[in-house]
């Protein structure tokens, strides 16, 4: 074992960065295009019901379909990176819109009047009341996302766009059980790690600040 | 015939006077008298809610500047809603409410907003910043300096009676009633309005803390000079702080009368609203004398 792992080392390396950057620039994607929509659509109600619904179909797409789908598109098919970024994208972005939309539309109405009473505009409503109060549910929908979104990387290997998948697929192919462990515990451990991380941050991020004295749940 | 002085003036000796004025046919010519251009006036205001049920019927009503009006009435007799027409939370559905003789449906609702201050009951105060922060909001969504804020605030902790040093960094959660009422109150006068708006304000606090709230507010009102609008279902406490008193039902102004005539007042639906409020006072007193 220690001379398979000094033989492997630099491959894993080199694909837990790639695993990481594969899923670090989705969910990031994920939050640029989630996070804004989730705050528009707290503001034109009527239009979140479908637009949740949009999301929630892209997440029941089975992974291997999805990557297999975008293919044969023009620009995105042109590398697997794009492909698997993409498909990304799509699985993190419910998890993400429905937090911040719930999240925001979550905070106490009486709250709410009170930042309107004092003469707050839409605008410092949002960023000195709403996304304050909402930062740990929006944040609890990125730690979601980006879990999820380290788990699909791993079939991303299946249109070559690299990550632990590739170990894992590789060891599938020639039975040899190392290869794939080599790629699940890297991938479950960065896993653990963004969900520890994000998890620290969020508990950081919850108001502790209502009626009760208690943090909200 | 009795007759009362002043803008809230009223026969006693008819209700249907009161009614009257309530329908508005009396209190055009106070309207028109133009004596106080700081009142708040409803005019002809009535809301119906988006069933078709009304919640206000034609109100007419006049706030004189400087003084303490106090709201009273049931649940659900639309007091607090006829006080959010104040700074437009709610628009009426008809007729107009003037603040500074201008109607809130002309004013920028942002700018009318910070000129008035609002205090309401328990939670109120925005629970992720901390008291000092909370007193100076007003100032802060209004671009002033960060030193002249900090003036201000030192200034409002001592005129509510609490210490900074001790409080400014406390959450709403770390303190108790009473101070969250206090700091409540503290912000509604920091941009220093004309206007302070006050829905039941001590509805949840305890009878001590109560009157101890309604101490400072009746020792500090008449040092701020502000046009109150007091919601509360509490005579007491209406006859303790305000000099008016204006009592609706059912979506309709039924009397409007000072203060100090308010207990003797035969107008039938006062008398009904004190006698309710005094019963439980004479069982008291009966059994135990």
């Amino acid at each position: 074992m220690p001379g398979f792992l000094a033989q492997n080392a630099s491959d894993i390396g080199e694909l837990t960065m790639e695993h990481l950057w594969l899923t670090g620039s989705a969910v990031l994607l994920a939050s640029a295009i989630g996070i804004p929509t989730a705050i528009w659509l707290t503001r034109h109600g009527r239009w979140a019901k479908p637009v949740l619904v949009v999301v929630n179909v892209i997440q029941t797409i089975p992974s291997l379909a999805l990557f297999g789908f975008l293919l044969p598109l023009p620009w995105l098919g042109e590398r697997a990176a794009r492909i698997a970024i993409a498909a990304l994208t799509g699985y993190a972005l419910l998890p993400i819109v429905r937090n911040t939309y719930e999240g925001i539309r979550g905070v106490d109405p009486t709250v709410i009047e009170v930042a309107t009473a004092l003469g707050m505009t839409d605008r410092q409503r949002l960023w000195k009341v709403e996304l304050p109060l909402a930062a740990g549910f929006i944040l609890a929908g990125l730690r979601t996302a980006t879990v999820l979104a380290v788990g699909i990387a791993t079939i991303a290997a299946a249109v070559g766009a690299g990550g632990l998948g590739e170990l894992i697929f590789r060891g599938v192919a020639s039975l040899d059980n190392r290869l794939v462990l080599a790629g699940a515990i890297p991938s479950a451990m960065l896993a653990l790690a963004a969900d520890t991380f994000l998890g620290w941050i969020e508990t950081r991020l919850r108001v502790p600040a209502f009626k009760d004295g208690k943090g909200r749940e | 015939m009795l007759k009362f002085q002043g803008p809230f003036a009223l026969e006693r000796s008819t209700p249907d006077a009161a009614l009257l004025a309530s329908t508005g046919q009396r209190n055009r010519t106070q309207l028109t008298r133009a004596s106080d251009q700081n009142a708040i006036i409803f005019d002809q205001v009535a809301l119906i809610s988006s069933q078709g049920r009304p919640i206000l019927e034609k109100v007419e009503l006049e706030i004189p500047s400087g003084e303490t009006t106090a709201l009273i009435g049931r649940s659900g007799s639309g007091k607090t809603t006829l006080l959010r027409m104040v700074n437009r939370l709610v628009v009426p559905s008809q007729g107009r409410v003037l603040v500074e003789g201008k109607a809130t449906s002309d004013w920028d609702p942002i700018v009318l907003r910070r000129s008035i201050g609002y205090v309401i009951q328990e939670t109120g105060l925005l629970p992720h910043f901390d008291a000092e922060r909370n007193v100076g909001i007003v100032l802060e969504i209004s671009g002033q300096p960060k030193q002249a804020i900090k003036a201000r605030v030192s200034e409002l902790f001592s005129l509510v009676g609490l210490d900074e040093e001790t409080f400014a960094h406390r959450m709403s959660y770390e303190l108790s009633g009473g101070q969250r009422q206090r700091i409540g109150l503290a912000r509604a006068l920091a941009a220093e309005p004309k206007v302070l708006l006050m829905d039941e304000p001590f509805g949840a606090l305890d009878p001590l803390t109560r009157a101890e709230m309604q101490d400072v507010l009746r020792d500090l009102l008449p040092r701020v000079q502000k046009t109150v609008l007091l919601v509360t279902h509490d005579l007491e406490e209406a006859l303790y702080l305000a000099s008016n008193i204006v009592l609706l039902e059912a979506g309709k102004v039924v009397a409007r009368l000072p203060s100090k005539d308010f207990l003797t007042s035969k107008i039938p639906a006062v008398e009904n609203f004190v006698r309710a409020v005094h019963r439980g006072t004479r069982t008291v007193t009966g059994a135990t004398t």
